[in-house]
């Protein structure tokens, strides 16, 4: 019981990262149709400004330390975030294949700056001392951390959810993802819509990337790979621009991966996940969604 | 008419897709204030001709609207400038309910006909909350008029098959609709039902194999079978 | 390039290949030792295996238009597959190099099938699925057959006498060469085919191809699995100049470091395919050799680090070049149409 349980809330708290990846890459494909490569980039990146953030406040309080890491971390994310669509995104608007190739060439010239500058080394995060330690649930001992990334990635939910059904902006989000030259057609702007989605993503994504480095206790250069790849899984399965979906992929993939790595054995989670992946593109390119967004 | 009483100058306008040219060299003017029509058989290039009008689809030529050049900017500021479009698939956002559809549609800076919408269309009163997917045919098209009749400062409204696949009472109801939103504006409208172009349009642009074929008074046009059939492809009669 | 002048050229160039290991000249900077060194020449070796690697993707990506981010997959079957005949199964070189064959063509016809179903965006991301499952499943070690993290190293006495060694290198570098060789007149031959003008519409319009009462599905199938075949064979080649398989060639890193190679070279030229895979091979190589001299180490650190990473440089030089020059190098030399003479009708 208290294994289930644990794998339960670990998996879940795998999923709320993946969610808060996931998301801003549903909607940047949703609204852009971009397959964004370099949002890995955008999560190590921020994660290590985060990480040394914090170990430059070292001596003040933990608590500081670790919200200065995660306030820095998301705020460079969406600012690298943005630049990347004004700089790379925009001049390519006419060329949507050129728009994904400099994506992933972004996404290995940072991966290679990442590596050559900090070493691929994984590093320890110093945390606070409720962080890191556990807390009895119904006889498992669950790490503090997965609370706090699941609390997080709720809140996030929550804010998104309400910025796209009550903000002018996330009325436009919503309708360009179904029509965008309709939204064209109404008089709209839907470039700067989407340098707003971009930059949404990164602020998702660079806020992934410390909790990331939180959940695991270290933060290495490869995660953002993998993180790309899961959050690509949970895009296509919760169907593209929606966030709902999103967060219900996420759920399902974080939880079958817990659950299948320990009970089949390590690695048959993942891969199982990204068979799901093709499973699902085979028989539903639209996604368990659909193109509506929530 | 001269150039100086058109609200809407169309000169050369050309739209290639892929290899084959689908407008070439489509000029014409369309008159401030009441309906003019744009007919021809199918396939002849009415939708493009909206469209190159909009910037939806790559063109040469060029289209004035009052003496301001639209052809190089871009769909959005072009649709600023007081143009709006109903498309022929309606393209409402089925995920958004009728009031956000419409809402989407307000163009700051500009008086918002609600009075006029809810007078013309009290479904969509009714049916805000309603996803807009959810909703029939015929009141489809009624979010899609209503979206470009909301905004005070259009100044022409660039409308595409509005009764295509309607049942007849709603095409009344849309054809008195498009009547007294041309008591407001201007309308260039595309429409294959004769019966409806005869009774709403005053001057007709007839395009046939992407080039303007006849231009002038819609009586003329309808009235002599003759002209009728070889434009048209059929007899009044025959709709 | 126009026929002649390219049969001319092409000829000019194998030759020049040909003699290289007997050619004793020490070019400074750009080779560390002399032509004919070992090192030089596993490194030329590899530059080959490399070239008709993405020669294979440009086949699928520039030709028929096919976004498959799950070309490495192909690559690496080549080389462990083989690996594991040879070492786990003790197979004669030719017994391993048949199964190896076989797979080859099976495989991607197999994951085709599957994955032509779908276009665009979403074929991409499930060839990248499948992909990313292999290599998964390579890290796993599953039955002790792949190495794991580690690899598979060709251990003594299963390769031929004549392959194996320092002084016989020059056999490894001409096996590359050779293949590298076959791979362009196969890709020449079959672009210039009635089939490969078929891939070129579908490229273009796959609408038309169907209205012209052709079947897309069955072509690009058929470009599918030769490009997956092409690839395991130039997999075979890496496996004998490096010794052993690692797992660093299944990874999704490695197929896009791929497309990054033939945009670079010029999508849909064959020789700007080439071009690039050897290009970016060389680089990949020489840049870490370059980094370690003293000049390099003596920059500030924040030109030292980006210098020292090949992915760096070519990460960028590849945003530079679709940003500024879709075309890849090969478009600065080749201002030539991009399309092959005798467009399909």
């Amino acid at each position: 019981m208290s294994t289930l349980v644990l794998l339960l809330i670990t998996g879940l708290g795998l999923g709320a990262l993946y969610f808060l990846v996931a998301a801003g890459l549903s909607l940047i494909w949703g609204l852009m149709r971009v397959l964004n490569f370099a949002h890995g980039a955008f999560f190590t990146v921020a994660g290590y400004a985060g990480f040394f953030t914090s170990a430059a406040l070292s001596g003040t309080s933990p608590w500081l330390q670790w919200l200065a890491g995660l306030v820095v971390a998301t705020l460079t994310g969406g600012l690298f975030a943005a630049l990347t669509e004004i700089g790379l995104i925009q001049p390519l608007y006419r060329r949507p294949v050129g728009q994904v190739l400099v994506t992933v060439g972004l996404a290995l010239a940072t991966l290679a700056l990442v590596e050559g500058t900090f070493g691929s080394d994984p590093r320890q995060v110093a945390l606070p001392a409720w962080l890191m330690a556990t807390s009895n649930v119904l006889g498992a001992a669950i790490p503090n951390t997965r609370f706090a990334v699941l609390l997080i990635a709720l809140l996030v939910l929550a804010g998104l959810l309400f910025f796209l059904r009550r903000t002018r902006y996330g009325l436009i989000i919503r309708a360009g993802v179904e029509n965008r030259a309709m939204v064209s057609a109404l008089g709209i702007d839907v470039q700067r819509a989407f340098t707003l989605v971009f930059t949404i993503g990164g602020l998702a994504a660079g806020l992934a990337g410390f909790l990331g480095a939180t959940y695991y206790g270290t933060i290495d250069p490869s995660r953002g790979t993998s993180m790309l790849i899961s959050a690509f899984i949970v895009v296509v399965i919760g169907g593209l621009g929606s966030i709902t979906g999103s967060a219900i992929a996420a759920v399902i993939v974080g939880l079958l991966q817990q659950f299948l790595n320990f009970y089949a054995a390590a690695g048959v989670g993942d891969f199982a996940v990204v068979l799901l992946l093709a499973a699902v593109l085979l028989l539903r390119p639209g996604g368990l969604m659909g193109g509506s967004s929530s | 008419m001269s150039v100086d009483a058109a609200l809407l100058n169309v000169d050369k306008l050309n739209v290639t897709i892929g290899e084959s040219q689908i407008l070439g060299g489509v000029s014409f003017r369309v008159r401030a204030g009441g309906i003019t029509g744009l007919l021809g058989r199918n396939g002849v290039g009415k939708t493009t001709t909206l469209r190159g009008i909009l910037g939806l689809v790559p063109r040469t030529g060029s289209v004035t609207l009052a003496g301001d050049e639209l052809t190089s900017l871009p769909v959005h500021s072009i649709v600023r400038r007081g143009v709006g479009y109903v498309p022929e698939d309606r393209d409402v956002f089925g995920g958004l309910t009728v009031e956000e559809n419409l809402r989407l549609a307000e163009r700051a800076g500009s008086e918002h006909r609600y009075a006029l919408v809810y007078e013309l269309f009290p479904e969509l009163l009714e049916r805000a909350k309603q996803p807009a997917g959810t909703l029939s045919g015929g009141q489809q098209q009624m979010v899609a008029l209503a979206r470009a009749l909301l905004n005070a400062d259009n100044r022409i409204l660039l409308i595409d098959e509005p009764t295509k696949g309607l049942a007849p009472l709603v095409v009344k109801r849309v054809a008195d609709a498009l009547k007294r939103a041309a008591e407001v504006t201007t309308i260039l409208l595309v429409e294959q039902n004769l019966a409806v172009a005869r009774h709403l349009v005053r001057d007709v642009v007839v395009l046939d194999q992407g080039r303007v074929v006849y231009a002038g008074d819609v009586a003329a046009l309808i009235d002599d079978p003759a002209l009728a059939r070889r434009f048209l492809g059929l007899s009044a009669a025959e709709h | 390039m126009r026929g002649r002048s390219a049969l001319v050229a092409g000829v000019l160039i194998a030759f020049v290949a040909l003699v290289l290991p007997f050619v004793h000249v020490t070019l400074p900077v750009i080779f560390e030792g002399p032509l004919n060194s070992a090192g030089t020449l596993n490194l030329l070796g590899l530059c080959f295996v490399f070239g008709a690697l993405a020669l294979s993707y440009d086949l699928v990506f520039g030709f028929t238009g096919l976004l498959s981010f799950g070309h490495a997959l192909y690559f690496a079957t080549g080389a462990y597959v083989t690996a594991i005949a040879l070492v786990h199964w003790h197979w004669s070189l030719p017994q391993a190099l048949v199964l190896t064959a076989l797979v080859a063509l099976v495989l991607p016809l197999a994951l085709g099938a599957v994955c032509l179903r779908i276009q665009g965006i979403p074929f991409a991301m499930v060839t990248l699925a499948f992909a990313e499952a292999a290599s998964i499943l390579v890290l796993q070690n599953p039955f002790g057959l792949t190495g794991g993290e580690e690899g598979l190293a060709l251990g003594s006495g299963t390769l031929p006498a004549a392959l194996v060694g320092v002084s016989n290198t020059a056999n490894l570098y001409w096996i590359a060469a050779g293949w590298l060789a076959l791979t362009c007149a196969v890709g020449w031959w079959a672009v210039h085919s009635p089939p490969g003008r078929v891939w070129q519409a579908i490229r273009e319009n796959e609408r038309r191809v169907i209205a012209l009462g052709l079947n897309p599905y069955a072509y690009k199938l058929a470009s599918f699995v030769l490009s997956g075949f092409l690839a395991a064979g130039a997999g075979v080649a890496y496996l004998f100049l490096q010794g052993g398989a690692n797992p660093q060639i299944t990874t999704s890193s490695f197929t896009l470091v791929l497309l990054v190679m033939v945009v670079l070279g010029g999508v849909g030229t064959l020789w700007g395919a080439v071009l690039g895979g050897i290009v970016y091979e060389y680089l990949d190589f020489r840049l870490v050799e370059v980094s370690n001299a003293s000049l390099v180490q003596s920059l500030p650190p924040i030109l030292r680090v980006p210098l020292s990473e090949p992915l760096f440089i070519l990460g960028v030089l590849f945003i530079v070049l679709v940003l500024f020059l879709p075309e890849g190098l090969g478009g600065i030399f080749d201002r030539l149409p991009r399309r092959l003479p005798g467009r399909p009708s």
